[in-house]
C-alpha cells in the first residue's frame, strides 16, 4: 500500500475515531482550561503554518511565486467578507493571471 | 463563519453549564431551522470543489479523494492531509496534521453528547456529522429549544455532509480533466482554503500573533526537517503561547 492510500485510511480512522469518543467521553476528563486554550490555540498554529508552507514553499526552499499573489488576493477578499466559494475563485484567478503573464 | 465559531465558543460554555437547552417551548418552526442549516452547508458544501481539485492536484486518486470527503468528513483535516503529501511529506506527517486538527471535533461531540443521547448505530453517525457547522448550527438553534438544537445540529451534518461530498467529486472530476494545475490557479487554492479556515479565529492580538510566529517558524523549518514536520513542530508553539497567555 502506498503512501497516499496510508495517508488518506489511517487519517480517516483516526479522525473519526476522535469524533466518535467525544461521545464516549466523561465531560470533565477534557473540561478543564488547559485542553480547551489548546483546542483553540492549536488550529491556529497548524492552519497559519499551512497557509505559509503551501503558498511560500517548493520541497524544502522557500519561493515566492504566483501563488503569494493569490493568497493576498484572498486575503482582501476575506476582509471584505466575501464568502468562500468566491474568495477561493478570485484567488484561483488572480494566481492563475500571474502564472500566465 | 466568524459568527460560528464565535457561537461555538460562547455556545459551549452555556451547553457545559446547562448540560442542555433550557425553556423548552412546545414546538419550533422547522422551516426557519431547516433555511439556517442550508444557508451554511450549501456555500460549505461548494467548498468541497475546491478539496476535490487540490486533492487531485497533490497526487491522489478521484478514489481517495472521494473516500477522504465520505470517511474523514472534515475541512481543515482534510486540506491539512492532502497539503502535506503535496509537499512532499510522509504519511505519518499527514496523519499526525491531520489528527491534531481533527481533535476539535472530539470536543465538539463531548459538547453535542447530552443534547443529542445518541446510542449505538445513530451515534455512529451522528460522531461523522460532528463538525465546526452542525456543531455551530445547534448552539445557534439553543434559544429555540432543545428539538430545534437537535433537528439543526441533524439537518446541516446532512446537508454539509450531501453537499460536501457531491462538490468533492465535481472538483475531482474538474481538476482531473485540465493539465498542469498552476495554470488554472489551483495551487493557490489550497493555501486560501487554509487562510478562508484561519481568518475568523484571529480574534485577538494573541490569536494574531500565534498565526504570524507560526508561520514563520514554520519557514524558517523548511528547509532544515523533513516535510510536514514543520507544520506538526508549530503545535508547540500553541502550547507555549496557551501556558503564558493565562
Amino acid at each position: 500500500m502506498n503512501q497516499l492510500w496510508i495517508a488518506t485510511l489511517v487519517s480517516s480512522l483516526i479522525c473519526f475515531l476522535l469524533k466518535y469518543l467525544g461521545y464516549r467521553t466523561p465531560e470533565s476528563l477534557l473540561n478543564r482550561p488547559v485542553i480547551q486554550r489548546a483546542n483553540s490555540l492549536i488550529p491556529i498554529a497548524l492552519l497559519s503554518s499551512l497557509v505559509a508552507v503551501q503558498a511560500l514553499t517548493i520541497k524544502e526552499q522557500v519561493v515566492i511565486d504566483h501563488r503569494l499573489a493569490g493568497l493576498f488576493v484572498a486575503a482582501i477578499a476575506l476582509r471584505l467578507k466575501a464568502n468562500f466559494p468566491l474568495m477561493m475563485i478570485l484567488a484561483a484567478a488572480s494566481s492563475a493571471v500571474v502564472y500566465n503573464l | 463563519m466568524r459568527d460560528l465559531i464565535h457561537s461555538l465558543a460562547l455556545g459551549g460554555d452555556f451547553l457545559r453549564q446547562n448540560g442542555r437547552v433550557s425553556e423548552e417551548p412546545a414546538s419550533f418552526n422547522k422551516r426557519t431551522v431547516l433555511s439556517d442549516s442550508l444557508a451554511v452547508a450549501i456555500p460549505v458544501g461548494t467548498y468541497g470543489a475546491a478539496f476535490g481539485a487540490a486533492s487531485i492536484a497533490a497526487g491522489f486518486s478521484i478514489l481517495q479523494t472521494c473516500l477522504l470527503s465520505l470517511l474523514l468528513f472534515s475541512g481543515a483535516s482534510q486540506f491539512a492531509v492532502v497539503g502535506v503529501m503535496a509537499s512532499g511529506g510522509s504519511a505519518l506527517s499527514a496523519i499526525a496534521t491531520g489528527s491534531l486538527l481533527g481533535f476539535r471535533n472530539g470536543l465538539y461531540g463531548l459538547k453535542m453528547a447530552p443534547l443529542l443521547e445518541l446510542k449505538g448505530f445513530r451515534r455512529v453517525i451522528g460522531a461523522q456529522l460532528t463538525i465546526d457547522e452542525s456543531t455551530g448550527v445547534a448552539i445557534s438553534q439553543e434559544a429555540r429549544g432543545d428539538d430545534a438544537a437537535r433537528f439543526g445540529f441533524w439537518a446541516t451534518g446532512i446537508g454539509v455532509y450531501f453537499f460536501w461530498n457531491l462538490f468533492t467529486l465535481l472538483g475531482a472530476l474538474g481538476a482531473g480533466a485540465i493539465g498542469d494545475p498552476a495554470a488554472w490557479g489551483l495551487d493557490a487554492v489550497v493555501p486560501a482554503a487554509f487562510l478562508g479556515l484561519l481568518w475568523p479565529r484571529l480574534v485577538d492580538n494573541i490569536t494574531l500573533a500565534l498565526a504570524i510566529s507560526a508561520a514563520l517558524l514554520a519557514l524558517l523549518l523548511v528547509p532544515i526537517l523533513p516535510a510536514g514536520v514543520p507544520i506538526i513542530a508549530t503545535a508547540l508553539l500553541a502550547v507555549i503561547f496557551g501556558s503564558r497567555t493565562k
